[in-house]
């Protein structure tokens, strides 16, 4: 055994043996993620709110139509600037390796929680890496689009034309990064065991061994080596 | 306030009433808003208006554009020349009309033409800016035809820009709203044609109803063609439901010599798009997946981990910690750890 | 105008040459637009560059600045060798027939008597033969070869479409389709007007221009008639006033003339204006000149105006020039000559020609007063606004007073428009700060003058302290109180000479016309031809009926236009010989057996018979003129003249340099410029989004035009490296300026005498007061040159240089 991380992050580690408690996020980047997620509901709320006449009175929220407006962008780019964060912290655990194929072959099962049937896996499993490169993909797009839009401050950067499809791309792009929170949310919730990874920073023993099994090994492994 | 409601407008030209009369534009005249499908029905029909702008009559002389800033009351800037007689240089917030010059040598006459167009809001039948609006209210069709900006309810997103065919909206960088021409929405409330129309010399500009409008400008026509212009017609484009604001053009079948006048002006298919299908289709997949998520929340059984999965993870902690290979558990997990260095 | 700007709807053709109406004249315009529409009127304009106005007609042609006599007295041949001209009109309403003196004669662009040292003529050929019964000889044939016919046909001989197309620069084949237009309003019943304005008039030989013009409508038969005629457009809402009014250094009230030194007394000052009919049953309507000049000296001195002080004669200034007109005193005050000048409602260091010379000038003052509603650049002349004003401010020693005026909407009186119509307006906002009305300044600066003389008495105090002076308030004169001495009244009864016994006027009430206006002192009238405008009735200028029965755009009950409310000058030429209208469809006037009636108010005796008196009864001859005497000091006829400063020579006479006779001052004669070193034609010219030197104070107008600019074709620009925006500089042998280049197809290069001649455009807006950039005008580079007759600058055509400048921040 090497020092070499395949399936950890730096920091990861078994924080506590018995029982086994495995550290999964460090501080900074709970704080991290809290504030990307913070930015995502406020973005998802005031955006809805323009996307949607019937979802207009969400600006309320935010003390109005003006207000709402002026935020949206703002927040955008500090969600872009907190996502980068993230990004360099995540990306190398979610470069798709062998197992994800079998994994994804058998999302019946991992839809009906029959973990048993499935791959052992690192720190992030298929579904994690898609949301992943799939919100990276998405909030590049929106930030390209979205300041090809942002009136206050770019009026004339792109010609009308453009500026439609930038609306049009905007919108399609928005959508589809709600639908990943909501799986990224609703896998949270669902996946039992899992939030506490973002409040408390660890996961038991149990959950690491049915989630994400060779990060758990290779934590232990490296507990060892470390002794 | 007298009791007494304002005539409808038939004319620019005509002196207005003296006497303080009530707005005959009422809320309830609103027969579309932007973001608001549910609107009452309206009380009445009023007659539909329309600014007729004769190009062929028209001199350049910029009085619309001073009436219309002085009548709203707007401060655009004093900019600089740039080789042209267009001043300002462009539409901007504080200047809701610009008179466009072009120069075009005709090849079939060999003559040339100084054509003078007066831009501004053309009042769409079928309003681009109000569809793309997202603020309930910010955008009001009335039935007689005039499409106002109600500043109150504008957010200043710009929307409304890329919803334009014509080009003609512009945003407030300091109250940070839309504005346009509103053809005198104010005036024509009172019995009152726009002011541009009044103050223009030539009575190129004139204003009444549509109809009397058009058939204003059929007689301009038959006139243009008896000097020659052949292709003189009535640009009020079908592809926007028609519009409010007219133009008679001398070529009629090159609205583009006209500072780029779009020929066949749409609601562009990327907004159509944006504010339909794509509006809907995410709506429903946004409630989909919030719904399928709670139905699978509802009936699936919730992914926990079993007392034996504590246990097999204690046990694969424990070995490693005895110096096993780590090497536990029945499930598919037989393969080795990449190594990499 | 002879007509009005009403009357334009009239018209079957509208030439705008000399003029740019749209661009200048947009409110009057709409008459333009109107004959369009309604009557399915043409529109020609003829003009350097193709401008608004041109943006809206139907047919344009280019020509040279300055050489409209050229292409005009072409036209006049073109229309006699194709028979395009209303015979019975040129037969029976113009002096064609009379025999003019054998002596008179043409030639090397010249007329008879010309004198060169002097530069002047000696004009005493320049008449017709004389009868022994004191009647003019004519020949009615119009085959005496020196009849003025034949005398007119010799002289337009030489102006051949080739001639034209050469010296003006007109393609031929457009020249010739502007012929044929203007040739078809020959026929009796179609109408041609002619619109004008400074593009006439700023040049040396501006007057020539407009007699060229007028003799072409003679020929058509287009004055008197409805939708015809010479129509000046005037430039201020009041210029017309102004010289109603006579505010021009040789002349009172009513064209009256100021006595010159030789005349010196009221009978030798009569002598020469009696107008004796010089054709028997003429009108010659300057008789009645003594009624209305001893109404005048009544006016100003009432009852210290007597017979046997020749009605206060003496106190009347006598010219001992011709005139000291604002060229001939911006001279004086360059040599030193004059104190103190009051300068109202003028900007000269704008307006007049050579700013370098006019700052000169002005720094000589000692005092200059001037009384306007805006901070002009004539108060502030001594100020250093770098480039915009290079003055060392230090040096200049002259005190300046402002006394700040209203503006027109802040005061209430009449203005006369281009019409003559005398229209009432009323205050429409009250005056900011210390602004008062220039009849207070006025009143008060003469009421202490008065006192000064009443104490200390000084050379000739009588004009002064005898001054009428009957107003309510003598410090604050009221306009209505002034309107009613310009109209006159009875100052004694008058009886009634058609009913003996009773009164046509009891003492004190207002005269009707200036038919009751008296030469033995019983009436006072300040200005005859304002007579009428405030009678008995009340404010006639103050009516605003527009009912226009007759359909003609008379709007007889529409203010009050002088003389006598007639709309249409001459318009007894709108009939023929028997009285009938040459167009019954547009009917002024007619003879119906008894009188003359109609929808004009008849510019004849309403009883003179048709057949009898003559139309133009303002001339002893009772007809009009294309041998227009001795009235013209460069001639009887306009002749071909190039500018003082001009691209070619004057193929007629090519060591003629511009006006033989024009008025310029020797050192500026020497300062003219080469067409080797300054090879570009210059024309001034105003924007519709300014007026004068007055918008651009004004935020809204300064937004629509903001900074000064000129204009020039794409062939000039690539040849001097000019991209659309560039700053240019431009400069004449007498200054430089910089501009912003609009560069544009508008302005074409033109070929004349062989030489691609450029024209640069040059607007007026720009000073360095106000609200807009700072900037120039072409006074800058103008030359102190001025008309043979009026001493109109020729802002319109002169000598510049062009080239790319460095680009450099322009200060807001």
């Amino acid at each position: 055994m090497t020092d070499t991380r395949v399936h950890s992050a730096a920091g990861d580690h078994i924080a506590a043996t018995h029982p086994v408690v495995v550290s999964r996020y460090r501080g900074f980047t709970r704080i991290n993620h809290w504030i990307t997620a913070a930015c995502f509901i406020v973005l998802l709320l005031s955006g809805f709110a323009f996307f949607h006449p019937s979802l207009y009175w969400l600006t309320n929220l935010f003390g109005g139509g003006q207000i709402a407006r002026w935020l949206h962008p703002i927040v955008g780019l500090v969600l872009v600037l907190s996502f980068f964060g993230l990004f360099v912290q995540m990306w190398r655990l979610n470069l798709p390796r062998r197992e994800d194929v079998e994994w994804s072959r058998r999302i019946g099962d991992v839809l009906k929680g029959n973990e048993e049937n499935l791959p052992e896996l690192g720190k992030y499993n298929a579904g994690q890496k898609m949301v992943f490169w799939g919100m990276t993909a998405l909030i590049l797009l929106l930030v390209i689009t979205g300041v090809m839009i942002w009136e206050q401050y770019f009026p004339n950067l792109v010609s009308i034309p453009v500026r439609r499809i930038a609306l049009l791309v905007h919108a399609i792009a928005a959508v589809l990064a709600v639908l990943i929170f909501v799986a990224h949310v609703y896998a949270a919730i669902w996946t039992r065991g899992t939030i506490r990874a973002m409040t408390r920073g660890t996961v038991t023993g149990g959950w690491a061994f049915r989630h994400h099994r060779k990060w758990l090994r290779e934590l232990a492994a490296r507990r060892d080596n470390e002794r | 306030m007298s009791k007494e409601r304002a005539p409808q407008p038939l004319t620019a030209v005509s002196n207005p009433p003296i006497q303080p009369l009530a707005s005959n534009l009422l809320p309830g005249d609103v027969v579309r808003a932007s973001a608001m499908s549910n609107l009452p029905a309206p009380e009445r029909q009023l007659t539909p208006v329309a600014k007729l702008i004769d190009v062929s009559k028209c001199i350049g002389c910029k009085a619309c554009q001073s009436a219309c800033v002085e009548w709203n009351d707007t401060h655009p800037d004093i900019e600089t020349n740039v080789g042209v007689y267009d001043n300002p240089h462009d539409l901007t917030p504080d200047m809701y009309t610009l008179m466009r010059f072009s120069e075009y040598e005709n090849p079939n006459t060999g003559d040339l033409e100084w054509l003078i167009r007066k831009d501004g809001c053309m009042h769409c039948a079928d309003p681009g800016c109000l569809k793309a609006c997202p603020a309930p209210g910010a955008i009001v069709q009335y039935s007689n035809g005039i499409v106002d900006f109600i500043s109150e309810n504008c957010i200043g997103c710009g929307y409304c820009v890329a919803g334009c065919p014509f080009d003609i909206p512009r945003i407030s960088q300091k109250a940070h709203v839309s504005k346009k021409c509103t053809l005198c929405s104010d005036r024509v409330a009172v019995g009152q044609g726009p002011a541009c129309a009044k103050a223009c010399p030539t009575q190129c500009i004139t204003f009444g109803t549509k109809d009397d409008m058009i058939a204003h400008a059929q007689e301009r026509i038959v006139d243009l063609k008896s000097r020659g212009y052949e292709n003189a017609g009535l640009y009020d484009p079908q592809g926007v439901g028609g519009t409010h604001v007219m133009y008679v053009l001398h070529h009629a079948d090159q609205p583009a010599l006209y500072a780029n006048l779009p020929a066949d002006p749409t609601i562009s298919p990327v907004v159509e798009g944006w504010k339909g299908p794509v509006k809907t289709a995410g709506l429903i997949a946004a409630g989909v997946a919030i719904a399928g998520a709670a139905l699978h929340g509802l009936f699936a059984r919730a992914n926990k981990v079993s007392a034996h999965e504590e246990e097999e993870a204690q046990e694969l902690v424990d070995n490693a910690g005895r110096g096993g290979d780590g090497h536990a558990g029945h499930g598919h997990g037989d393969e080795t750890p990449d190594r990499r260095t | 105008m002879t007509n009005s700007w009403t009357d334009v709807a009239n018209t079957d053709l509208v030439v705008i040459m000399g003029g740019n109406a749209a661009e200048a004249h947009p409110c009057g315009f709409k008459w333009v637009t109107e004959a369009k529409h309604h009557r399915g009127a043409k529109l020609i304009v003829v003009d350097p560059r193709f401008n608004r106005s041109a943006a809206v007609s139907d047919y344009y042609a280019p020509i040279r600045p300055g050489s409209d006599i050229a292409f005009l007295m072409g036209v006049i041949r073109w229309c006699i060798e194709n028979d395009k001209v209303q015979w019975q009109y040129v037969r029976n309403y113009t002096n064609a027939s009379y025999l003019v003196r054998e002596d008179f004669g043409w030639q090397d662009g010249l007329f008879s008597g010309y004198d060169e040292d002097k530069r002047a003529y000696d004009q005493t050929s320049w008449d017709y033969q004389m009868g022994e019964d004191g009647y003019i000889l004519s020949d009615p044939t119009l085959e005496h070869p020196h009849c003025v016919w034949n005398l007119l046909k010799q002289h337009v001989d030489v102006y051949t479409p080739e001639f034209v197309e050469n010296v003006c620069g007109t393609p031929k084949d457009r020249y010739l389709k502007i012929c044929q237009m203007i040739g078809e309003t020959s026929a009796p019943d179609k109408a041609m007007t002619s619109m004008y304005a400074l593009g006439w008039t700023q040049h040396s030989k501006g007057a020539q221009n407009i007699r060229g013009m007028a003799m072409l409508q003679l020929l058509l038969g287009n004055i008197g008639i409805a939708g015809g005629g010479m129509n000046a457009l005037r430039g201020h809402s009041n210029i017309q006033g102004l010289t109603d009014v006579g505010l021009m250094s040789n002349l009172v009230p009513g064209y009256l003339a100021i006595p010159r030194e030789s005349e010196v007394d009221l009978a030798s000052y009569m002598t020469s204006r009696g107008n004796k009919p010089q054709l028997p049953n003429q009108m010659s309507f300057w008789q009645n000149y003594d009624k209305f000049f001893v109404s005048f000296l009544k006016a100003m001195w009432g009852e210290h105006a007597t017979a046997e002080n020749d009605w206060g004669y003496h106190w009347l200034p006598k010219l001992d020039i011709a005139q000291y007109d604002a060229m001939k005193m911006f001279d004086k005050l360059k040599n030193d000559e004059v104190n103190i000048y009051f300068c109202q409602g003028f900007n000269p260091i704008l307006a007049f020609p050579n700013r370098n010379k006019m700052t000169e000038a002005f720094s000589k003052l000692k005092l200059l007063v001037v009384m306007d509603p805006l901070a002009t650049e004539t108060a502030a002349f001594w100020e250093n606004h770098g480039i915009y004003n290079d003055v060392d401010s230090a040096s200049i020693q002259t005190e300046v007073i402002e006394l700040p005026t209203t503006c027109f909407a802040e005061d209430e009186g009449a203005t006369v428009n281009s019409g003559r119509w005398l229209q009432w307006h009323w205050a429409g906002a009250t005056p900011p700060g210390e602004a008062r009305t220039d009849i207070w300044i006025m009143a008060n600066v003469f009421q202490r003058l008065r006192t000064l003389y009443q104490t200390e008495g000084g050379k000739l105090p009588e004009p002064i302290v005898n001054l009428s002076w009957d107003y309510h308030d003598p410090l604050h004169p009221e306009p209505a109180e002034l309107a009613k001495e310009l109209n006159g009244r009875a100052i004694t009864d008058i009886p009634d000479p058609a009913n003996p016994g009773s009164l046509l006027l009891s003492a004190g009430q207002q005269v009707s016309g200036f038919g009751q206006l008296r030469a033995d002192g019983s009436t006072l009238g300040a200005c005859w031809i304002y007579a009428g405008c405030y009678t008995e009735a009340g404010n006639m200028m103050a009516r605003r009926d527009n009912a226009d029965p007759g359909g003609m755009g008379t709007f007889l009950n529409w203010s009050f236009a002088w003389p006598a409310n007639r709309r249409v000058l001459y318009n007894r030429a709108s009939c023929d010989l028997d009285g009938k209208p040459w167009d019954p469809s547009r009917k002024l006037i007619e003879w119906n057996g008894e009188r003359w009636v109609g929808n004009d108010i008849p510019d004849i005796a309403p009883t003179a018979k048709p057949h009898e008196v003559g139309p133009f009864i303002m001339n002893p001859e009772g007809t009009s003129r294309f041998f227009s005497r001795k009235l013209m000091r460069d001639g009887p006829f306009p002749t071909h003249m190039e500018p003082f400063e001009s691209p070619v020579e004057n193929p007629l006479n090519r060591r003629m340099v511009g006006n033989p006779v024009a008025r310029i001052f020797a050192d500026d004669l020497a300062g003219l410029g080469s067409r080797e070193e300054f090879p570009c034609v210059a024309t001034s010219y105003r924007l519709t989004e300014h007026f004068h030197y007055w918008t651009k104070h004004n935020r809204v107008n300064a937004v629509t035009q903001p900074e000064f600019f000129v204009e020039i074709s794409e062939e000039l620009a690539a040849e001097r490296g000019i991209a659309k925006g560039d700053r240019v500089r431009v400069w004449s042998s007498r200054g430089q300026i910089w501009a912003k280049a609009v560069v544009t197809k508008r302005i074409r290069p033109l070929t004349c005498d062989g030489r691609t001649v450029h024209v640069v455009g040059i607007p007026i807006h720009w000073g360095f007061k106000g609200a807009a950039r700072k900037g120039f005008g072409p006074n800058s580079l103008g030359p102190f040159v001025g008309d043979a007759n009026i001493e109109t600058p020729e802002f319109k055509a002169f000598l510049v240089n062009i080239e790319r400048a460095a680009e450099q921040e322009v200060p807001a």
